[in-house]
């Protein structure tokens, strides 16, 4: 760690970064979906399924199980082309709705797999009462223990450093190759089971059972195992579960109509409808579309505590952000140099520059950057100024500075620089004091540059550090106020300095000067008015208000007790990741509504195929309602029921992978996805089964 | 009623299409200009504090604390209970006719009593019976009238109870039920039936106590043609989307229903608190845009089934009615074509039931019409009060789907809409299909009641049995007239559907409102999905149709659909 004006370890990771990696992430869910091979490494696991305790959980496929089973033993009693072609169909929707679980779920398990490679059996090294060390394994630790860890050894269980400053990797959970550095005390303590100390040696409490480790809790969650059914996901459930009641009355109703109208139905063909008319669409895929949507978050690195945060996302209405690391890169950069009395711009370019070449930090590199970018000065130093002596900052002095053949530049605070003037024989021009004193109210930091030549110091000028909004912001926070979600940005800068970058960053509204309380009080203000609010935090003292947030995202860097906080943790630990988690989770609730939609519109063709098909024997004018052509009642059924069990199929990628979302309007996405679902959930079907009953017609035995 | 009672002499067919638009025309004139103001009273009736003095003698006369408000349990309770001990009393009554004044020696059975005080408790007027032959005029003033009005104040009753659901929050009062009812038939349903009671004896309506007068015939026979109090019973019968006819022939009968004007009339009464209640709920709610979008959809099903209904009717498939240029069969001369449709649409877009001409002699496609309006769950714009919480009950089902398309847990009216609402919902909409499709597979399955109790067979006798059930179990009352209901299936089995009909919905909704008031208000954002624009009427419309279509396809395709292909 350097020491710098303003410290952070933070990884700096720019959103074009986090998009880039957004885009890779969903590369590898696709990549993931469309190999078929997936289909067949799960069909074990899908047959499995078939078990009537699994279907009873999902009461529209256990209707189909149900169909499927009556079917079966009714073709078996008048085995032909049609009863078993229509019973070998049936029970492949069965089979396709579980395929559709288990790949999702699969997909969950090579992850988990993944993690359990890093829960290798460890020895930890605990500490007796009297400072002695005796080996346990991992397994044996108990909450409250601590252990020692040092270089080159793994950490055997989740804990808080108590003791020590060490390096660590903990890329066998974050992926994140690059050291972190945990130290007791403040808010980068919390270590994470499995992961390896690099450098140094920690003493370490642990915080968790054997078995309930963050490692654990996230195997259980990729797993599926500890997946409970969210409120929305219920909700539609109780939705399906109406609708396929209301179909199995219009079915069984319809057998003594037929046999008044004196055209009894075979319960082949009963069954055959019910199945079609029933939405087994979204049924089948609706535990994947639900498990898909955590893996989504996963796959970011994002572990969700429930399901119920995930639903909660997508209905954000207020996000806070903090302003540092979020909304502008983490420290400020030269943005401005002003140069006073009878300097010019280029003297002043000239010292800044020199005064930074050897300041290694992010302040400094600014600064060269900028004599680079804008005064065409080079940005490594020349083979004359190897042998400048560097002054390095420090506490006391307050400056620093280079030393180079008599030549003597210094940059610092206002009144270190001032002092230092005064004592080679210099003063400071009026005027610097007035733009001091501007830029610091304008929220930036001046930084005053002066040199001395031959025993005269002279102030060359001011450079104003100021925040710099990361690129991409404005854009991404018209987007979300597009969606309805407010934004509004913590920081504890003083309330003329967060209004300036509020503008600049385009946010909707800011915290200025906010202690832990003032964000705590904003958030309840929020709630109390029925909006939904989300946040990131990572400091002990954010832990209230992470706890209070309807969604709150700890960073993995930051205290046990924020990460209890919240509902998610990043273990990238990056912000900006707030927005792409809101969008994971509206993206959950439109797949499941835009496939519900699907599966409903569907039935429409079903009925034109299949009414006609069983009635035109009584009433042949009902052939005019088979505007498919189909080849015969038999083939149109058969080719209806193929259709309902092949749909699964082809949704299956759509329903891993989410519906596209972007964000825009609420009556944007209404009427896009009605256009698409809706209105191409009544087409498809048309298209879909007229093209089955090509290939059936051909079929030998059917009629 | 009976099919055969009217059956129009082969005159010459009205087909003057300006004169149907002009009738159209005036009708959506008188409802565009009460609108407004009516509404408005309406919400002003359910929400001021203020009591009228006659009011107040009847709350101490029942002993209620008209400012005690009630939760739902207790408002269903009420609702429940009312209808019981309605439905007592008026089985008594016309079980004890015999006793009673004016009883012109009529007297009722038992399993026909039972079928009538059902079907006026719950606001279908469902007539098992020819009012002629067994009702006295105590009867039918001091039972049947009665629950004319008090059965449509529960129905208002109710849709004011979910609409402050929505308004309310956190909260667990929904009201005080009978305030309500007492406001309902107080200040809403008796001055308007009063003043068109005269307004309709002004157009010649009959308004007498006499059971009839005899008259010599052109043949030269004896003839008696019955009377009654008939004007003041017509107005409150459509005021509040009652139907149940003092003559057998209901509003086809010219002491009911005289002629163009007083037809005209009838029909503006039946539509005006059903289209009006939309605007109580945009003023309750505080958005009269809200109450625009339910009544645009009302408006898109009536309007097409009107068309439908209208345009088959007068393109008939049959070959007698080809002959004749129209389906006049069963219609009324003086209505012909299309004040006949504007009436059958408008009294099966509502739960009235009321006929001035024959539906089961419409053709298939123009029978199919008003069948298919009452299918759609009675909600454009529906019966007094249970059409306009039947339409918030959709919406909701609507809005959820809706809802998760746009990536929000789903919100209506500023309340979320969850597991419970979602359940509640669904209990609501789901009671009408299955009495429907249960008790017309049920009829059709015993050969003993189809075989003894249908006119016709084939693709129409079907269709009248689905249509009796219908009728019922949405509390319509209209029948599809050839179909025998007096035995004791169809006597008990439409009065289950009616019951059933009416009341598991009413609880349903009711608990729905009380999860609404319970929960907090959510603020509307830019992210919340708007619910008063034309693409939400587009989606609720889509959703409504489909409900309706899905479920009842089937079926109609062995009726209707069969005869109108034909």
């Amino acid at each position: 760690m350097t020491t710098t004006l303003h410290d952070h370890d933070r990884p700096q990771r720019t959103i074009d970064e986090a998009r880039e990696r957004h885009l890779r992430n969903v590369g590898r869910v696709s990549a993931g979906v469309f190999n078929p091979r997936q289909l067949l490494v799960s069909l074990p696991d899908a047959l499995r399924k078939l078990n009537p305790r699994h279907q009873l959980k999902n009461p529209v496929m256990f209707v189909v199980w149900v169909g499927s089973v009556l079917v079966t033993v009714f073709a078996i009693g008048q085995p032909g082309a049609f009863t078993v072609g229509v019973a070998a169909w049936l029970w492949f929707t069965v089979v396709f709705a579980n395929l559709a679980e288990a790949v999702a779920e699969g997909r969950g398990k090579a992850q988990a797999e993944t993690l359990r490679r890093t829960k290798k059996e460890t020895v930890a090294r605990r500490l007796r009462e009297d400072g002695t060390e005796e080996r346990v394994p991992g397994t044996e630790l108990r909450v409250g223990d601590t252990v020692v860890v040092e270089a080159g050894e793994v950490i055997p269980g989740d804990g808080e450093v108590i003791d020590g400053i060490a390096t660590v990797d903990e890329s066998a959970i974050t992926g994140e190759s690059a050291p972190v550095i945990r130290e007791s005390g403040g808010d980068r303590s919390a270590v994470t089971g499995g992961t390896t100390v690099l450098s140094d040696r920690i003493v370490v409490r642990i915080s968790t059972r054997p078995g309930e480790s963050f490692v654990d809790r996230m195997i259980a969650l990729v797993e599926g195992a500890a997946r409970q059914k969210t409120p929305n996901e219920i909700a539609l459930t109780i939705l399906l579960a109406v609708l396929t009641i209301i179909f199995l009355l219009a079915v069984v109703a319809l057998q003594p109509m037929a046999g008044y109208s004196g055209a009894q139905q075979s319960v082949i063909v009963l069954t055959a409808l019910l199945v079609c008319l029933i939405p087994t669409t979204i049924g089948a895929l609706l535990s994947a579309i639900g498990i898909a949507g955590m893996d989504r978050l996963v796959q970011r690195n994002v572990l969700a505590m429930s399901g119920r945060a995930v639903e909660a996302a997508g209905d954000v209405d207020t996000l806070l952000l903090d302003k540092t690391g979020t909304i502008t890169y983490g420290n400020r950069q030269a943005t401005e140099l002003i140069p006073v009395g009878s300097s010019t711009l280029d003297d002043l370019a000239g010292a800044a520059r020199l005064s930074s070449l050897a300041d290694g930090t992010p302040e400094g590199r600014s600064i060269v950057a900028l004599c680079a970018r804008e005064h065409g000065l080079p940005g490594e130093p020349q083979a004359g100024e190897r042998s400048a002596e560097f002054v390095p900052f420090t506490a006391q002095t307050r400056m620093s500075g280079a030393d180079l053949n008599g030549r003597r530049v210094r940059k610092g605070a206002a009144s270190a620089v001032r002092t230092w003037v005064a004592e080679h024989g210099g003063s400071v021009p009026e005027e610097v004091h007035r733009i001091v004193d501007e830029i610091s109210q304008q929220g930036g930091t001046p930084l005053v540059v002066a040199e001395s030549t031959n025993g005269a110091a002279v102030v060359r000028g001011v450079i104003r550090l100021s925040d710099v909004v990361k690129k991409g912001m404005r854009q991404r926070f018209a987007e979300l106020r597009a969606m309805g979600i407010k934004t509004v940005m913590i920081t504890g800068d003083n309330p003329l300095t967060a209004k300036a970058i509020a503008e600049e960053a385009g946010v909707d509204d800011f915290l200025a000067e906010a202690r832990p309380e003032d964000k705590m009080a904003l958030i309840r203000r929020e709630q109390e008015g029925g909006k939904l609010v989300a946040m990131t935090g990572d400091g002990t003292n954010d832990a209230p208000a992470l706890a209070q947030a309807d969604v709150g995202v700890a960073m993995n860097t930051g205290t046990m007790a924020a990460k209890e906080a919240g509902n998610m943790v990043d273990l990238d630990s990056d912000p900006t990741k707030l927005i792409e988690i809101v969008e994971i989770g509206k993206q959950l609730l439109i797949t499941r509504g835009a496939l519900t939609t699907f599966s409903i519109a569907n039935d429409l063709a079903k009925y034109f195929a299949i009414l006609p098909a069983m009635f035109v024997a009584i009433y042949p004018q009902l052939g005019k309602l088979n505007i498919m052509r189909l080849h015969s009642p038999q083939s149109a059924i058969l080719s209806a029921v193929i259709f309902n069990a092949l749909i699964i199929v082809a949704l299956i990628p759509l329903a891993l992978r989410g519906v596209r979302y972007r964000p825009t309007t609420a009556t944007a996405l209404l009427r896009r996805n009605l256009l698409i679902y809706g209105v191409g959930g009544i087409i498809v079907p048309f298209v879909g089964i007229w093209l089955v009953d090509l290939v059936v017609r051909l079929l030998p035995g059917i009629g | 009623m009976r099919a055969d009672v009217f059956v129009a002499a082969e005159a010459p067919v009205m087909t003057d299409i300006v004169a149907g638009l002009a009738q159209v025309g005036l009708l959506v004139v008188a409802l565009a200009v009460v609108y407004r103001p009516f509404g408005g009273y309406l919400a002003h009736v359910f929400t001021t504090e203020k009591h009228w003095r006659v009011e107040q003698a009847i709350y101490r006369l029942v002993r209620v604390n008209p400012d005690s408000e009630q939760r739902w349990p207790t408002y269903a309770a009420g609702v429940l209970g009312f209808g019981f001990v309605s439905a007592l009393l008026l089985y008594l009554i016309q079980r004890f006719q015999p006793l009673l004044p004016l009883n012109f020696g009529r007297s009722i059975p038992p399993g026909m009593a039972f079928n009538t005080a059902v079907s006026f408790t719950t606001n279908t007027n469902w007539q098992s019976y020819v009012p002629e032959q067994v009702m006295g005029d105590t009867v039918a003033m001091a039972g049947l009238t009665v629950q004319n009005f008090v059965s449509a104040a529960m129905g208002m009753a109710v849709a004011v109870a979910v609409i402050r659901g929505f308004v309310r929050f956190r909260t667990d009062r929904l009201g005080n039920v009978w305030v309500d009812l007492t406001r309902a038939t107080v200040r809403i349903l008796l001055p308007i039936s009063f003043a068109f009671a005269i307004v309709l004896v002004g157009l010649g309506a009959a308004m007498s106590l006499r059971s009839g007068v005899s008259v010599t015939g052109l043949d030269g026979a004896q003839h008696t043609i019955a009377l009654a109090p008939s004007a003041s019973e017509e107005a409150i019968k459509e005021l509040g989307t009652n139907g149940g006819g003092i003559f057998n022939a209901n509003s086809a009968h010219p002491f009911e229903n005289p002629n163009a004007w007083s037809n005209l009339v009838e029909i503006f009464l039946l539509l005006v608190i059903p289209v009006s209640l939309t605007r109580t709920v945009g003023v309750m709610v505080g958005n009269p845009r809200q109450g625009h979008v339910l009544l645009g959809v009302m408006a898109v099903f009536w309007t097409g089934i009107l068309t439908v209904t209208w345009w088959a009717e007068a393109h008939p498939n049959g070959p007698a009615a080809r002959l004749a240029g129209a389906a006049m069969e069963g219609k009324e001369t003086r209505f012909g074509i299309p004040s006949s449709t504007l009436f059958a649409t408008s009294t099966t877009g509502t739960s009235t039931g009321a006929v001035n001409s024959m539906h089961d002699s419409y053709s298939g496609l123009g029978g199919a019409g008003p069948l298919f309006h009452m299918l759609l769950g009675e909600i454009s714009p529906g019966g007094v009060g249970t059409g306009v919480y039947g339409i918030l009950v959709l919406a909701i089902i609507a809005v959820f789907l809706a809802g998760l398309m746009v990536g929000r847990t789903p919100e209506y009216l500023g309340k979320k809409l969850g597991r419970r609402e979602v359940t509640f919902a669904s209990i609501s909409i789901l009671a009408m299909p299955l009495l429907v499709l249960v008790g017309t597979g049920l009829a059709l399955a015993l050969p003993a009641v189809t075989g003894s109790s249908l006119t016709n067979s084939g693709a129409h006798g079907l269709s009248e049995v689905l249509y009796a059930y219908t009728s019922t179990a949405n509390n319509n009352g209209s029948a599809f007239a050839g179909l025998t209901v007096t035995n004791d299936f169809y006597q008990s089995t439409l009065g289950i559907a009616m019951v059933f009909g009416r009341f598991v919905p009413i609880l349903a909704t009711l608990a729905l409102a009380g999860s609404l008031a319970a929960q907090r208000k959510v603020p509307e954002t830019a992210g919340t999905l708007p619910t008063t624009g034309p693409l939400f009427a587009t989606m609720l419309t889509g959703a409504a149709l489909l409900v309706a279509a899905l479920t009842f396809v089937p079926a109609l395709a062995l009726g209707p659909i069969a005869e109108a292909l034909a």
